[in-house]
């Protein structure tokens, strides 16, 4: 059904819909966005009818044919009158509006109703809360010990529901990955949450959906979801300390690192670097991305993001830090060790 | 004391009044002797001509759009392509800002109050408003409101919070500097202009109303007026405790939005979207009342089922309150709550579809010629009632939540204000041209700017709609390559392009026309109303003598023989007032002389209010000479007993 529904939605939309990236409210990949793809095609459908009408009546009120003897001024004594036909119409079309408003509402509700209830049984918990302009991500578990904390990419088993809690810890935020689901506020001093349920693997990409100042537009999410045994290997491999760095140039990062301004914010567990003002840096060489979605994780970009963040991100809470050539050079090797 | 209230009451007998024995040129001369203003510039700063005032409103607010729309142009230049770096990140935050603000309090609620305010007196056969005085210093608070936004851009001091201005973004904590201040001090500047204008107007409607003009034969356009109004008086409160609010947290560190001291945050969204959604009905219900006036007209014929298109207009203005959280549906409320606001916003589109309906069924009775302000009125009707069904989608919690924030909000409420009351206004100043300046608008050219207009706003805001599908969010500088983006942004751009061109071409039109068009007739459209028994231009007495109205379309029911109603006095200004819903005579009543104290007191109140951006101090000694001035306004001419009586 929701694929048969994306077709018929992708038809219309045309060529356009081929080029559509994976931050796409049409990609029907978790419940609520499949949800949101047949009750979208519903309202479209019964909208679709009213507006016809409306342009018919319109078009056939403007070219209908007139009594040629009728002069071009008003008739003093008739242009108040109104035919019986007109009056049978008027009921009618209040008949046609109310009942298909009443058809939507009532859809949107039992919409809204699956999205909450199908989704109950949490079968992992996290909570992820907003900063300017990045997401901290933390896997929430009984056992302290086994949780772990990321920033700005979060990985979820394929099938398995999801409670997310979300907070912030200054402005309001919106979390939004909408090839999974709507959107919902992350709100300072308040608690909120969204269920996920992803229902196929994919990378998907969220963004802050509520202006939160300067990069509000650089407040992006990586989200991977994959087979559980997948999720798994990657949740024991972040749940690891970082490990030691061994040549003679990662040292020197290493030391650069845990010595100088990187780490009163960073924190990278295993090391003296400890950090929370920033992301979580642990592993930060496994993502997919640097600075909330700014640029893609490569060696050139984590050169280019340390030596200038400013440029890369104007207004972003990490400063430029100037720094010796072979500085930078040894604390990009270290932090590619960061797996 | 018992007769110095009989002297009050009947004027002493040998005053001139308008009547058989007074009329024609030397009424006329006389008239404009008593009703004109001193000359000069302290003259044009003294007038409480609502013509005058009316007038500048409109200006100024097209002016406004004209500054927003520039700002719109370098968005979308910035928007043509992905990862574009025309303007950098905090810039594009203030345009944005300053965009929105713009739009919405210094162009959209004016404009509109400035048409009612030049229109109202006209359409219901009186002489001047309600409180001249308190209308100038409207303008004026509304002129020193727009000026101190405008000025802090230039100053690179513009507030770049979003026209929402959300705490604690905008709180003290995070809004730097003194942006977020000058952003909450001109929504005080412009709440007070708009409730002065809206009390105003609501006096002049229920007081003033020609003899026999009870309320069921009101013109559609005076009963929108009516009703936002009176929509103005229950919505801006809220954002003016919002914004006091706000300004304290920043100002004397209160902390009604600092959730860490037991403040809320979302207190503000509250309070801001009880006044924001009703404003959105505040600015399209006036349009809708221009609409049912040009259909009327140019079908020539009257509204079919006028009860249900003052009952829909009536509903709107009720059910507008009621809509607020659906700019909140992702606050995590509770969700059966969602529900109750889910049908209300849903339900608001019936009286719409219902008034849809009249307007379609009188062209239909009647017959229309496509002249350019029914040509507006077709675009509107094409336009606005798409704005309206994505409207209904974003009712639904479960469709809002993914398009709330994204470009298909943006592309929706383009639709309904751009669609929905920017073009029954450009239709509205086309139909009303005459009677402002007494001159025509070229037809060749409105025909060739309504189609650019048309076409280049549907190429321009359609493919938001795909943009916010595919995961585009508002209020972002740029966006990256591959999201599917690049097509919908290109051509949104292109067709901003056109709606500038055509924007142009209509402003073009106007100059050109107010200099040079073809003179106009008192009623060159043969429209049915009141404004169009008399001059085009009005004199400054509006009427020589005061109209009687015997049916709703009083220039249609007797076309060459206009009763009227004599008596008034002519060597003062003097008002006929009537009863509230039957439109009986009731008493005369004198009407302010121009005057300077409004204007000083407009300067004294905007120094107050721009100093309390700096220090609360500035409240206490900003009040001293604005208390002097308003003496001075308001100090007794006369022996109490020449004082107006209400009797």
């Amino acid at each position: 059904m929701t694929r048969l529904a994306h077709r018929l939605i992708a038809l219309p939309l045309g060529f356009l819909s081929a080029c559509a990236g994976n931050q796409n409210a049409m990609g029907g990949q978790g419940l609520e966005s499949a949800n949101f793809i047949v009750l979208f095609l519903v309202f479209l459908a019964v909208c679709a009818v009213m507006y016809l009408l409306v342009l018919a009546g319109l078009g056939i009120a403007l070219r209908r044919r007139r009594d040629a003897g009728q002069a071009n001024s008003v008739d003093e004594d008739r242009h108040e009158e109104t035919s019986a036909r007109t009056k049978v119409a008027l009921i009618v079309w209040t008949g046609l509006v109310t009942v298909g408003l009443t058809i939507l509402t009532v859809a949107s509700f039992f919409s809204d109703r699956s999205n909450a209830s199908s989704t109950r049984r949490s079968g992992l918990a996290l909570t992820i809360t907003g900063n300017q302009w990045w997401w901290n991500v933390q896997y929430d578990t009984s056992d302290p010990s086994a949780s772990v904390r990321t920033a700005n990419e979060i990985h979820l088993p394929v099938n398995v529901p999801v409670h997310v809690t979300l907070k912030s810890n200054d402005v309001i935020h919106s979390f939004w990955v909408p090839n999974l689901a709507g959107k919902q506020d992350l709100i300072p001093g308040r608690q909120t949450d969204i269920e996920l349920l992803p229902r196929r693997t994919g990378v998907f990409h969220g963004q802050c959906a509520e202006f939160c100042g300067v990069q509000h537009t650089r407040m992006a999410l990586d989200v991977i979801v994959e087979p559980l045994d997948d999720f798994r290997r990657w949740y024991a491999q972040q749940l690891a300390t970082a490990p030691a760095p061994t040549t003679r140039l990662q040292m020197a990062g290493y030391r650069y690192f845990v010595t100088r301004e990187c780490s009163s914010c960073h924190n990278v567990a295993g090391s003296p670097a400890g950090g929370q003002i920033g992301p979580d840096l642990t592993h930060v060489a496994s993502r997919r991305s640097i600075g909330a979605g700014t640029l893609p994780l490569n060696r050139g970009n984590l050169y280019g993001w340390i030596a200038d963040p400013q440029s890369h991100k104007p207004g972003s809470r990490m400063p430029t830090i100037p720094m010796e050539p072979r500085d930078l050079h040894s604390l990009v090797a270290y932090i590619e060790t960061l797996k | 004391m018992s007769s110095a209230l009989e002297k009050a009451k009947a004027p002493p007998a040998d005053v001139p009044r308008d009547g058989p024995g007074l009329s024609g040129p030397v009424l006329e001369a006389r008239l404009a002797r008593t009703w004109g203003r001193p000359r000069g510039l302290i003259g044009w700063l003294s007038s409480v001509d609502h013509k005058d005032i009316g007038r500048r409103y409109i200006v100024t607010a097209l002016t406004f759009l004209a500054l927003a729309g520039a700002l719109a142009l370098i968005m979308r230049l910035q928007l043509a392509k992905p990862e574009n770096d025309l303007v950098g990140a905090a810039r594009y935050n203030e345009i944005f800002t300053m965009h929105g603000t713009t739009m919405m309090f210094l162009f959209a609620v004016p404009v509109m109050q400035g048409v009612q305010i030049y229109l109202t007196p006209l359409m219901i056969g009186t002489r001047a408003m309600a409180f001249p005085r308190l209308t100038a210093v409207s303008f004026y608070l509304y002129l020193a409101g727009g000026c101190l936004l405008w000025v802090a851009f230039i100053l690179n001091i513009a507030p770049d919070i979003g026209w929402f201005a959300y705490p604690p973004l905008s709180g003290p904590q995070y809004g730097v500097g003194k942006r977020p201040d000058i952003w909450a001090q001109m929504v005080t500047f412009t709440e007070v202009a708009s409730l002065a204008a809206a009390v105003t107007l609501i006096a002049t409607i229920l007081k003033q109303r020609a003899p026999g003009m009870s309320l069921a034969r009101m013109p559609l356009y005076v009963w929108t007026t009516l009703v936002t109004s009176l929509m103005v008086v229950f919505s801006m409160p809220a954002v003016a405790l919002a914004s006091s609010l706000l300004l304290s947290d920043r100002l004397v560190g209160t902390h009604f939005y600092n959730p860490a001291e037991g403040g809320d945050a979302l207190l503000w969204q509250h309070l801001f979207w009880f006044f924001g959604h009703p404003e959105v009905y505040i600015i399209f219900l006036p349009a809708t009342g221009f609409v049912s006036e040009i259909v009327a007209t140019f079908s020539r014929r009257s509204i079919v089922f006028y009860p249900v298109v003052v009952l829909s207009v009536v509903a709107t203005g009720i059910l507008a309150f009621g809509l607020w959280v659906h700019h909140m549906f992702a606050t995590g409320l509770p969700r059966v709550g969602y529900s109750f606001y889910t049908a209300a916003s849903i339900s608001v589109s019936i009286p719409t579809a219902l008034q849809i309906f009249c307007w379609i069924a009188t062209l239909w009775e009647g017959r229309p010629r496509l002249q350019v302000p029914l040509l507006y009125v077709i675009g509107f009707i094409i336009t606005f009632v798409i704005g309206g069904l994505t409207g209904v989608m974003i009712a639904a919690v479960p469709l809002d939540l993914q398009l709330h924030d994204t470009y298909f909000i943006v592309a929706h409420f383009h639709y309904v204000l751009i669609g929905g009351a920017v073009f029954p206004l450009l239709g509205a100043i086309t139909y009303w041209f005459p009677k402002f300046t007494g001159r025509m608008m070229s037809e060749k050219i409105g025909k060739l700017g309504f189609w650019m207009l048309f076409l280049g706003f549907q190429l321009a805001f359609f493919p938001m709609h795909v943009a916010g599908i595919y995961g585009m969010p508002r209020r972002v500088y740029t966006y990256p390559a591959g999201m599917g983006l690049e097509w919908p942004n290109l051509l949104s751009s292109l067709g901003s392009l056109v709606v500038a061109l055509a924007v142009l071409l209509f402003v073009l039109n106007m100059v050109r026309s107010a200099l040079g068009g073809r003179r106009a007739a008192a009623n060159p459209w043969d429209g049915s109303s009141l404004e169009w028994a008399t001059q085009s231009p009005p004199a400054d007495y509006n009427f020589a003598h005061i109209p009687v109205v015997e049916s709703r379309a009083p220039l249609w029911g007797s076309r060459d023989h206009l009763p009227v109603v004599h008596g008034l006095r002519v060597d003062d200004r003097e008002l006929l007032l009537t009863t509230v819903m039957d439109a009986v005579p009731d008493v005369r009543e004198p009407s302010a002389q121009p005057s300077p104290w409004p204007f000083i007191s407009s300067v004294a109140i905007s120094v107050m209010f721009i100093g309390s951006i700096l220090s609360p101090w500035a409240l206490v000694v900003g009040a001293i000479p604005a208390t002097i001035a308003m003496a001075a306004w308001f100090w007794p001419k006369g022996p109490p007993e020449l004082e107006p009586t209400i009797s």
